[in-house]
């Protein structure tokens, strides 16, 4: 061809490489170099928040929020979790442990600027029973005298329920029975008060999804308060300069981000767009412990990762069975090579030292002794055993666990089970119908206390879903709910805790913890089993 | 020609309720319940929400309300995020959608056309070959591949461009852009290619060239019209790719658009919102085939009256 056919060429590939070049001469300054600067944090978030209603949501990442927006009546301390006070200032509590009185202060102050009063707080729980509302978190109120009758509708007269206010700054709080936790119910986000004239603005008192929420009308009563949140982008709390103890808040902002990839956020990390991330992808770990282990962050969580037995199914229903299953679990093993993240391999269902409980029963690693049982059970060497179905919900983590748990029966017991993946909503439909024959599962906890976990089992309970009974179990854990003594009644516990890991309807595997990529400059933010992270307390400083 | 868009618009009512009838039911016959969680719900609670969004009700009427409500525009709230209405998510995540779809489109169209005309001016010389195996990478690479490994040479260790967001940091379009671009630029380029070659080898070329008309004036003037038929008609498909978001880029990009809640939310059993995207993208979809054929029919009048191309 001619020459001119090389001048359109040339003329296109100049064309091209101009708008190349003009696309990588752009320089910006990353969100974690600006960040440190102003004085604002970069978080990944998880998913897009449901809502930001404290009585309607139970997401965790709605909870990150929440903890920025909102304060109870008493906060914790960020290491140690000790309670500490927030909107109350003292507190008293009764000889019978059942009467807490608490004195609120007088400078705490709405995001408008009015004083938050006892008042308040009553309306705020009252609604959070209100069953118009589905305030699926309600049952966090039942320690309170009559809060259960009131939900249920049993009763119409809310001054029946055991909240009352004297006078603008005294609430006082009637339980059922003495509740060693109830004080750290009180930094739960159900128990956080929100804004009366605000919600009745956006709504009638008991409504679903009013516009209180969105910027503009929130009123909260935190350290921070609502300044942007763009669906599916970003939500910007900025510090209230109403809160009562702004002094100490050292934020201006602090940027949420949904992201529900890990990958994405990984990468975003590594970019310098983030200074906290919500996970790290289970590849990528021991990627940054060889390569940036000032980055990584590991620490154990009150969770418990397991695997539920459907007792009502044969042979599970035959506890040597479900023995043989659980001792055959080679747990050190699953958390070294499967799940990497630090996890503490699991012999019983409570986490340890869960406010001072540790169980003292635990199954152990056995192989000789599962084979005996499975053979006393008449599977001499798994024969005849039939083929079982294990049901997990989509997700790379419990799929590697379930393929390991399959390899680890068969080597062991030498019989089959079949994997089956299930989409989120039908691994729980599956479940709550006893529909299965073992699941995967697991358990976060939402105080530090062992009912908290141990509660699951009792007869027909809702988190129950193994089908297993226990009427000793059944006592202890009513008797435990009637004990103020703590010495006496982790004892109590100590005994339900037994016949759950002699009975074994579930079996443990391992505690979790939480894996964090953060960034040096964070200062303040310090690990704890329940990974909450008192903003106030959290600040940024550039290396220099 | 508004008759034939009236009928036309006519023939499109019934596909729509057809598909609206189909989504409503087979949401619902899905198993698994929209409220269930982890944690098990009280009694109660289970009730006040099945109440609150009308799940009480029998089938039918939950049908025959839906159907009304939508008569008039309204889509409900959504289940999964209270506080929002279907309408106004959706009306979120559009613009940046169409923004991205757009951008694609200009970078594939860009890179494909002068890529293939390139290749077409200099068959069988490496003018041809390496825009020609590019393209044919392009069309084998997904876009989860490309666009991690484009975040990690250019983002992350070059640090040229930010590697994730719309419109937070100046830049930030650049790579979703791109990523979803390119696969679309390889089929265009090897479209443009081959229609090219085949309007160059046509005897009107060889008579302007005789004539002593400059190479450049062919290629604009006499051979791009015709070299690019098999690009249009690639179009349509494209654009309602391309406009329909995309769950992969927007996933790894960060990019708050269309694709992403289209899968969420079935994967929350959020009946609402998964209607109203089906009955939004069943719309987009209709409009654009009708554009299509308005085009046609346009471009040769014996359409018009009888049979059309598409549906």
């Amino acid at each position: 061809m001619s020459d001119s056919n090389h001048k359109i060429v040339n003329r296109l590939l100049t064309a091209l490489f101009v708008l190349l070049a003009s696309a990588c001469s752009l320089n910006y300054e990353s969100n974690v170099e600006s960040g440190n600067r102003d004085q604002i944090l970069h978080l990944g978030n998880g998913d897009e928040p449901q809502e930001l209603d404290p009585h309607i949501t139970t997401g965790i990442p709605e909870f990150h929020i929440q903890h920025a927006l909102f304060e109870g009546l008493v906060a914790k301390h960020p290491k140690t979790m000790a309670i500490e006070p927030g909107v109350a200032e003292t507190w008293e509590v009764s000889e019978d442990l059942k009467r807490y009185t608490l004195h609120l202060r007088h400078d705490a102050r709405w995001s408008n600027g009015d004083p938050i009063k006892a008042g308040d707080f009553v309306y705020s729980w009252k609604r959070a029973l209100t069953p118009a509302l589905g305030n699926l978190y309600a049952y966090m109120f039942y320690p309170i005298q009559n809060a259960q009758e009131y939900f249920e509708g049993k009763l119409d007269d809310f001054n029946l329920v055991g909240v009352h206010a004297p006078d603008e700054y005294t609430l006082v709080v009637d339980l059922k029975a003495p509740t060693p936790y109830f004080l750290q119910l009180l930094d739960h986000h159900s128990y956080f008060p929100v804004h009366p004239p605000t919600i009745e603005k956006f709504g009638a008192f008991g409504e679903r999804g009013t516009r209180w929420t969105r910027p503009g009308n929130f009123i909260g009563n935190g350290p921070f308060t609502l300044k942007e949140w763009k669906l599916n982008r970003i939500l910007i709390v900025e510090k209230s300069p109403t809160y009562w103890d702004a002094a100490r808040v050292r934020l201006k902002e602090i940027h949420f981000y949904p992201i529900p990839n890990g990958s994405t956020e990984e990468r975003m990390f590594r970019a310098g767009q983030l200074h906290i991330t919500e996970r790290v992808p289970l590849e990528k770990i021991n990627v940054y412990k060889r390569e940036n282990p000032a980055a990584l962050s590991i620490s154990p969580y009150l969770g418990t990762y397991f695997y539920r037995f459907n007792t009502t199914h044969k042979p599970l229903d035959d506890k040597r069975i479900r023995m043989a299953l659980a001792l055959s679990i080679n747990r050190e093993q699953i958390v070294e090579r499967v799940t990497k993240g630090g996890q503490i391999p699991a012999y019983n269902f409570t986490p340890p030292d869960t406010n001072g409980y540790t169980p003292r029963a635990r199954i152990s690693y056995d192989i000789d002794r599962a084979r005996a049982l499975l053979a006393e059970a008449g599977y001499p060497e798994g024969r005849d055993f039939p083929a079982l179905e294990l049901i997990y919900n989509t997700d790379e983590g419990h799929r590697s666990v379930a393929i390991a748990l399959q390899e680890m029966w068969k080597q062991a017991l030498n019989i089959n089970i079949r994997l089956s993946n299930n989409d989120w909503k039908v691994y729980l439909d599956r479940e709550s119908h006893l529909d299965y024959e073992l699941s995967r599962a697991g358990w976060i906890g939402d105080y530090l206390d062992p009912t908290n976990f141990l509660d699951l089992f009792v007869t027909n309970g809702g988190n129950n879903r193994t089908g297993w009974s226990n009427q000793r179990y059944d006592e202890l854990l009513n008797q435990a709910g009637m004990t103020g003594d703590q010495t006496a009644r982790y004892e109590l516990l100590q005994e339900a805790e037994a016949i759950l890991m002699e009975e074994v309807p579930v079996a443990p595997v391992y505690t979790y913890t939480r894996v964090r990529l953060i960034d040096p400059t964070v200062r303040g933010w310090e690990d704890n089993i329940l990974d909450q992270h008192p903003y106030k307390y959290v600040h940024l400083e550039a290396a220099e | 020609m508004p008759a034939f868009i009236l009928k036309r618009l006519l023939q499109a009512l019934p596909v729509l309720l057809i598909v609206i009838t189909a989504s409503f039911f087979m949401v619902r016959l899905a198993p698994g319940d929209p409220f269930s969680q982890e944690r098990a719900l009280p009694v109660e609670v289970m009730k006040g929400l099945r109440t609150y969004y009308k799940l009480d009700q029998p089938l039918v009427t939950q049908y025959i309300e839906y159907l009304k409500n939508i008569a008039q525009g309204d889509f409900g709230p959504s289940f999964k995020y209270s506080g929002r209405t279907v309408t106004e998510i959706i009306g979120a995540g559009l613009p940046v959608t169409f923004e991205l779809g757009a951008y694609a489109l200009l970078i594939a169209l860009l890179v494909g056309i002068s890529s293939g005309v390139i290749a077409s001016l200099r068959p069988n010389t490496w003018q041809d070959y390496v825009p020609m195996s590019l393209a044919m990478i392009g069309i084998c690479l997904p876009s989860y591949v490309l666009g991690p490994l484009l975040v990690l040479i250019v983002g992350i260790w070059l640090e040229w461009l930010p590697v994730s967001g719309w419109g937070y940091i100046p830049g930030d379009k650049i790579l979703p852009s791109v990523t979803m671009g390119f696969v679309y630029a390889a089929y265009i380029s090897r479209l443009a290619r081959g229609g090219m070659l085949e309007i160059l080898s046509q005897d009107f070329i060889r008579t302007a060239r005789a004539k002593g008309v400059s190479e450049s004036m062919i290629v604009l003037r006499h051979a791009l019209r015709g070299g690019m038929q098999p690009v249009i008609s690639f179009m349509g498909p494209a654009l309602a790719g391309l406009l329909g978001g995309s769950f992969v880029v927007e996933t790894i990009f960060q990019i708050p658009g269309l694709g992403r809640y289209y899968v969420q939310a079935a994967f929350n059993r959020d009946y609402t919102l998964i209607l109203g995207m089906t009955i939004f993208f069943a719309v987009l979809i209709v409009v654009f085939n009708l554009l299509a054929d308005i085009v046609a029919a346009w471009m040769n009048p014996r359409l018009r009256s009888g049979k059309s191309a598409g549906g």
